[in-house]
């Protein structure tokens, strides 16, 4: 086991876990923050994305001892009252089914308009293709970024 | 203590005779509207509401609880059921919350989702439900006011007689209305009437899905409780021996048990549980068949070429119409075994105490989860509470209650608090498939390519009947025989979104258009021939309505402008499923020499729509999904395992691969059906046969990505 300090959501967070755990499982086991969802664990489905340093990151394969110096944002601390141009798009567009997946995309949605501002059509469905949605939500999806673009 | 409502015992809870009294357990403020509004939470609102019935809780506030019964699994149930229930109140919606409702058997009647079956069966119920608790209501005003009741209306949560000009929410008649005895029948609305029903309401857990709030049964974390993963056999093998060493030598593993033919890895967090089943050593032996694809290629063709099947439908004289043909058209069609996969594995919580037991989790069958632990447990089902959480998807997995089974026997043998949790291998090993199938059609026609003589014969493996006897085009052939044959497999199966339609459809209605072709007819017009021939001199009986069915057709060739653009190469289909009829043309345009799938148009006739967001995603998804498992669905088998453990090998669709998806409905006016199923049948077929219309390819296997016909195609997916 190690100790070591993570800097999630703006808050300092000591863990104690075996050095090779994923964040993903340090969110979800030992600081309770559940929304970062496990479905594949091998980089393939996007459900467990988060941010480092505004950057979207699987957090499934990423071992949480490594992000000792690095912001860590998860859906639960992108915006304080779920307001995020993002999390605003996606009500306007109502665009979950089931939802498991949607924090996933919404992060990974939040970290594209980081890096662009204005995205076009292709470059969404380039960044947005590394989340699976088993409901098939895409095309509400797309319409959502494509809108919080907007909002931003 | 009054009735509100008598027809049925079972659908509707007795009111309580006075309220809960006023006492707020808890409440929120709304952080930044000034000055500052009260925000009741749910809990405090429930402490001082009355219960209407089953459905309905109001607040002397007007604040109005209404308790959704079914799992909701993403096809929006939790958001339309109350959508029912409150029109028929005349409520303000902005007054309503959603509580999903705990397994209850006294009060609701199928408390389950499958079978696109929850919103016909439970229409009117619901529609009762609101109807009779505003009855009461406004009976109670009158009262009050001393009026009559027939001068009352109600409008948005507010009951006003205009005379007098009174007016008062529905909170201020809850106590009143509690002495009350609600009539056996209640007038409802016309639906010309309605103002929530058929409107875009958002998703009533919007909210939590977007901040990452726990939901989900995954979320569900208990004090002190014991994580648990399943290592299970391969289909047809059993345990031999179990070398748990190297898995107990992982820090964090308390304990590895084996029960039945699983062995079960216990710790107190998951990723210790993952590394440990990574070393865990179980030897199987063979315990039955021990199958890979091959074996089932050969059995297929072994039941199609030798097996006699069991007749489904027989009508006229198939020998002698073959025999007169002038045409015979003949053709296979097989579909492999599909994993259902949805985002959240499977998992569940369960906590049994000596002669009592709680589970909680995501289930599409909560009584069963219970029966089965009645079962396990020896103990009266009553002794067991079931909590539904919100399912990250089911497709018809959920149905079963093995991964329940697992966490209560595991609960057991612990004496713990457990929750078990599936990894994505075990998902897509852990049985209970959509069933592997193979079709033989055959079809005679006459001199003037007329279908005169129909033949299906559906072999599968643990499929059941393959075939859907009665289904179009039955009735509308004067000579037909549907038969069926089935092997029998350790590879365990089960329902999967739209049960043996989703492969059916697309066989049939590719086979439809080989038919058609040869018959020298254009595809729709040859379904429209045969539903005229149908309605007209039906042969045996029919199930379907034939009207709705070319309505849909109809509808769906005006909007594709199917056949007016001679470079927009198309694809039809139509099928009836779930009581929903659905048809479909694919589009494919030549870019280049490249054949590019641009469009799928569909046209819908599920009766009322009641919430049209929540229809286009079902639609939509339906067929994004129906796609997606014609294209790259494929689960094959080496000695009794599949071969594919995640999504690097199971492919599911991305959002590359999905093109414009152009959405209609037939207004029938007909009380609504179920959406979550009858979109996905139909889409297969249309694919395939614009694939077939574009390069004279035809495709008669899934998924089509490793068919050799479609190798050198370079289908190219991109939005119109
Ligand atoms: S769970 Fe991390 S990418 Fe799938
Ligand atoms: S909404 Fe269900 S997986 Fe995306």
């Amino acid at each position: 086991m190690a100790k070591f300090n993570l800097k999630i959501n703006g808050q300092k967070r000591e863990v104690d876990v075996e050095e090779d755990t994923p964040l993903l499982w340090v969110l979800r086991d030992q600081l309770g923050l559940v929304g970062t969802k496990y479905s594949c664990g091998i980089a393939q489905c996007g459900a467990c994305t988060v941010h480092k340093n505004g950057e979207a990151i699987f957090s499934c394969i990423t071992p949480a001892s490594s992000l000792t110096e690095d912001d860590i944002t998860t859906i639960e601390g992108l915006s304080e009252e779920g307001d995020h141009p993002v999390q605003k798009a996606w009500q306007e567009v109502d665009v979950a089914q089931c939802g498991y997946c949607q924090a996933g995309q919404i992060m990974n949605a939040a970290a594209l308009l980081n890096k662009n501002s204005a995205p076009s059509m292709d470059e969404i469905d380039d960044a947005m293709n590394r989340n699976i949605c088993r409901c098939g939500t895409y095309h509400k999806i797309r319409e959502a970024v494509a809108m919080a673009a907007k909002l931003k | 203590m009054a009735t509100l409502n008598k027809p049925s015992r079972r659908d509707f809870l007795k009111i309580a005779g006075t309220t809960a009294g006023g006492l707020f357990i808890g409440f929120n403020w709304t952080s930044c509207d000034s000055p500052k509004v009260e925000v009741l939470s749910t809990e405090a609102i429930l402490a001082q509401a009355q219960r209407f019935n089953g459905y309905l809780s109001i607040a002397p506030t007007g604040d109005i609880v209404i308790f959704s019964p079914n799992p909701e699994l993403g096809q929006n149930i939790k958001t339309s059921f109350p959508m029912v229930v409150a029109e028929e109140l005349d409520a303000d919606w902005t007054k309503v919350r959603v509580v999903q409702a705990n397994l209850d058997t006294e009060v609701y009647d199928r408390q389950l989702t499958g079978g696109s079956g929850a919103m016909p069966h439970s229409w009117e119920r619901l529609r009762k439900a609101g109807a009779t608790a505003k009855f009461v209501l406004v009976a109670s005003a009158a009262k009050l006011w001393n009026v009559p009741v027939e001068e009352i209306t109600v409008e948005n949560g507010i009951i006003t007689h205009q005379a007098s000009k009174k007016s008062g929410h529905f909170g201020e008649f809850v106590a009143e209305a509690a002495t009350m005895t609600a009539p056996e029948e209640v007038q409802l609305k016309e639906p010309k009437d309605f103002k929530i029903i058929g409107t875009a309401v958002k998703n009533v857990d919007n909210d939590a899905i977007f901040t990452g709030k726990p939901l989900f049964g995954l979320d569900f974390y208990r004090e002190g409780m014991l994580q648990a993963m399943v290592q299970r056999p391969p289909f047809g093998m059993k345990i031999k021996s179990v070398d748990d060493s190297a898995a107990r030598a992982i820090a964090g593993v308390k304990d590895v048990l084996v029960f039945e033919n699983s062995v079960a890895i216990v710790g107190s967090s998951t990723w210790p549980l993952m590394k440990a089943k990574k070393v865990l050593n179980v030897s199987y032996e063979p315990d039955g068949s021990v199958e890979s694809t091959e074996d089932h290629n050969r059995i297929f063709q072994d039941m199609i070429a030798n097996q006699k099947g069991e007749v489904r439908r027989e009508d006229g004289n198939v020998n002698s119409a073959f025999k007169n043909a002038a045409k015979v058209v003949v053709a296979e069609y097989q579909c492999p075994f599909l994993s259902h996969s949805p985002m959240e594995p499977m998992n569940f919580f369960a906590h049994v105490k000596g002669d009592k037991a709680e589970l909680i989790g995501p289930t599409q069958t909560p009584d069963r989860a219970r029966q089965t632990a009645a079962g396990i447990l020896g103990i009266p089902p009553e002794n067991i509470t079931v909590e539904i959480t919100r399912l990250g998807g089911g497709f018809g997995r959920r149905l079963a209650a093995d991964y329940v089974a697992e966490a209560v026997q595991i609960s057991k043998l612990t004496n713990a608090p457990v929750k078990v949790t599936w990894d994505r291998q075990d998902d897509l090993s852990g049985g209970l498939y959509r069933p592997a199938v193979r079709y033989r059609f055959e079809a005679a026609l006459d001199g003037d390519g007329n279908m005169i003589g129909y033949k299906l014969k559906g072999a599968g493996i643990n499929s059941g009947n393959s075939t859907r006897q009665d289904n179009f085009p039955s009735g509308a052939v004067p000579n037909l025989k549907i038969e069926s044959v089935e092997y029998t497999s350790p590879i365990t199966t089960n329902a999967w979104r739209a049960p043996i339609t989703n492969f059916l459809a697309y066989a049939e209605q590719s086979f439809l258009d080989e038919v058609a072709l040869e018959a020298g007819k254009d595809p729709v017009q040859f379904r429209l021939e045969l539903l005229d021939q149908a309605k007209n001199s039906p042969t045996g009986e029919i199930k379907y309505d034939v009207d709705r069915m070319i309505g849909v057709i109809k509808t769906v060739a005006e909007k594709s402008n199917w056949g007016k653009n001679p470079s927009t190469k198309q694809g039809f289909s139509v099928y009836f499923s779930h009581r929903t009829y659905v048809a479909q043309v694919a589009d494919i345009v030549q870019e280049g020499g490249t054949p590019v799938l641009k469009k799928i148009t569909a046209a819908t006739d599920c009766g009322i729509v009641v919430n049209p967001t929540g229809a286009n995603h079902q639609v939509r998804g339906g067929i994004v999904d129906g796609m997606g498992h014609a294209m790259y669905g494929n689960l094959t088998f080496k000695d009794g395992l599949p071969t594919q453990k995640n999504f690097d090998t199971y492919k599911l669709i991305r959002m590359k691969e999905v093109p414009e998806v152009d959405v209609h409905y037939v207004d029938s006016g007909f009380d609504p059906t179920g959406l979550g199923e009858p979109a996905l049948p139909p889409t297969g077929g249309a694919i395939a046969n614009a694939i077939f219309a574009a390069t004279g390819r035809r495709l008669r296997s899934q998924p089509f990505i490793e068919q050799e016909e479609f190798s050198d195609l370079n289908l190219v997916i991109r939005r119109a």
